[in-house]
């Protein structure tokens, strides 16, 4: 496993006048943008305005209607085990009788057409692998027991595993903080912050609450009316950008330390501001 | 169906006697492959949740086989020619972007369903002869299981899991986590009609034992007792395949001493098996409950320690 930040590499994600339709309409076009190795970067935008549908096309699974994009220095859909992705809010049925580490491991080789041999190398190997990224998102207390039955936040913390096992050096996350109560949303925002730094992962997460994850910020991609544009935390979380990009009047106010607290976003309620214990990195 | 004998004092005498006759020994060696291969099929389907297509695919052997009997050519590929087709046809349903087993899907496979018992019913009303051959179709039978039957359907069984073991993990993989399957490159739509025709071959290979209306004792109850028993995969297979197995010999065992149907015991065994491990289950989540409020998760072993 890559301990350092990988050298100073071109960009992990790079659009290039690109537009993407769906059902013969456009969803954004014209969109050109950069992301930076190692960076941790928010999407950001009101619902329905192409948040996921960016996501899915850096994978791949969904082709661009002109333009171009470049993942880790390649076409999208080709980075194989470089990419660690975790979908929109997938919720696992409460009978679904199987181990949250059996999830994780599947995430390392449930692509493979046979059956694993239960002995060498290789398993070994497997298995450790498994047991590391267990340990590293903190859920070896209940990495055993049927994924169905584990909170939300634990669940989520095993789907992070399971999108970090094959050491990928570009992690999509698609709204992983949704519906999580707010101490959770602090620590696995600051365990996705904590990861990005130490290992040097590209990190791209979906977001339609700033605040959770406003402290980590290194840029930020919002969407929003076909448009898609990406900028510095400075530059995009202010009062004047995220009205206009919302089009609904909202507030960022700065706290005594110097962190921005975004007041009035749509689909986050009020009650987000003043609760902020999740600022400190790692639970 | 008379009983074949009494049971007698010595059980050992009684099992000598039973496989010195060659019919048994067939119906042990049937029961065999079509336990295994039921446990092992049936334990994806319940947790694909596809309990009803099962069904259905079940349902549907039984106007293949009807048919079969009509036209005077093999029950068998009576049974498999009907489970299969269907499962064409329902693999041909385009399915809602939501999902797996939407609105549309069920509506359709309800449909399939009732219509293959209403032909099967005319076929047999066709066929006019003997009441007795029309309950076995339904109801199970294992009287005159020929040696050409036990090799077609060892052979199915073969054929069946040698397939399973290239496509299982793949599957498990899209049944449990289809969002990140399909973005890592596995096939989830060929995958599931793959499931669907290994379904339809497996309800039909069941259906000659247990009938084709009790095909879930052997597909859903000791797959279903297995994952109640354990979240383990490989664990939950190997003891869906055990309890098959158990539920399978010990029903033909008791059927030779009885006039009851064999169905009626696989079905019964099989239920037993279910609610016995459901139970274990329940003193055992109820045990860690207790043990969880006292000695916390101590008793977990720490992650990473494997990785040296």
């Amino acid at each position: 496993m890559a301990e350092t930040p990988r050298p100073a590499d071109p960009p992990a994600v790079r659009f290039e006048d690109a537009s993407v339709q769906l059902g013969g309409r456009d969803v954004w076009s014209h969109v050109d943008l950069s992301i930076e190795t190692g960076t941790f970067v928010a999407v950001l935008g009101p619902n329905g305005s192409g948040k996921s549908t960016l996501i899915k096309a850096v994978l791949g699974v969904l082709p661009l209607a002109s333009g171009r994009v470049e993942v880790l220095g390649g076409p999208p859909g080709e980075s194989g085990a470089d990419i660690g992705y975790l979908p929109q809010r997938r919720s696992f049925d409460p009978s679904m009788r199987v181990r949250g580490m059996d999830v994780v491991r599947l995430g390392f080789d449930g692509d493979r057409w046979g059956v694993p041999l239960p002995w060498g190398s290789a398993h070994r190997a497997r298995d450790a692998r498994v047991d590391e990224v267990i340990d590293l998102v903190g859920a070896g207390a209940y990495a055993t027991r049927p994924i169905g039955e584990v909170s939300g936040g634990e669940q989520q913390r095993l789907l992070i595993a399971q999108a970090l096992v094959r050491n990928p050096r570009l992690l999509l996350l698609d709204e992983p903080l949704d519906s999580l109560d707010l101490p959770n949303q602090g620590a696995v925002a600051g365990l996705i912050a904590d990861i990005c730094r130490r290992f040097g992962i590209t990190v791209l997460i979906v977001a339609h609450d700033v605040n959770p994850i406003a402290t980590a910020l290194d840029g930020v991609v919002y969407v929003a009316r076909g448009r898609a544009v990406s900028g510095s935390p400075d530059d995009v979380i202010t009062t004047e950008t995220l009205s206009a990009l919302y089009g609904t009047p909202i507030e960022v106010l700065t706290t005594s330390d110097g962190r921005r607290v975004v007041v009035g976003q749509p689909d986050a309620s009020s009650h987000h501001v003043g609760a902020h214990g999740h600022r400190h990195d790692h639970p | 169906m008379l009983a074949l004998a009494g049971p007698g004092a010595n059980p050992f005498d009684d099992l000598r006697q039973m496989l010195a006759l060659h019919f048994m020994v067939n119906a042990f060696r049937a029961g065999a492959a079509v336990a295994v291969l039921g446990a092992v099929i049936g334990w994806f389907m319940v947790l694909r949740r596809q309990s009803f297509v099962g069904h259905t695919l079940a349902v549907v052997s039984f106007p293949g086989a009807a048919a079969a009997l009509w036209l005077g050519v093999s029950v068998t590929a009576g049974y498999f020619a009907g489970s299969i087709a269907a499962a064409l046809v329902i693999a041909l349903v385009p399915r809602s972007p939501a999902g797996r087993a939407g609105t549309q899907e069920s509506a359709v496979i309800g449909t399939v369903q009732a219509f293959a018992l209403a032909t099967g019913a005319l076929f047999v009303s066709l066929y006019g002869g003997f009441l007795d051959s029309v309950t076995g179709l339904l109801f199970g039978s294992f009287l005159g299981v020929s040696d050409g039957q036990v090799v077609a359907l060892v052979v199915m069984t073969v054929v069946v899991l040698a397939a399973m073991t290239v496509i299982g993990r793949p599957l498990f993989f899209t049944t449990v986590d289809r969002n990140v399957a399909t973005a890592r490159g596995v096939p989830e739509r060929a995958l599931s009609v793959a499931f669907l025709v290994v379904l339809g071959c497996t309800a039909a290979e069941v259906s000659q034992i247990t009938g084709a209306l009790l095909v879930f004792a052997l597909l859903v109850m000791p797959a279903a007792a297995a994952q109640q028993l354990t979240a383990r995969p490989v664990l939950g297979l190997c003891l869906s395949v055990v309890l098959g197995l158990v539920v399978v010999w010990l029903a033909l065992g008791v059927a030779f001493y009885s006039t009851w149907p064999v169905g009626f015991f696989v079905s019964s065994f099989g239920f037993a098996a279910y609610l016995a491990a459901g139970g274990v289950r329940l003193v055992r989540e109820r045990k860690r409950r207790t043990v969880g409020l006292g000695a916390g998760r101590a008793a977990v072993p720490a992650p990473g320690m494997a990785g040296a």
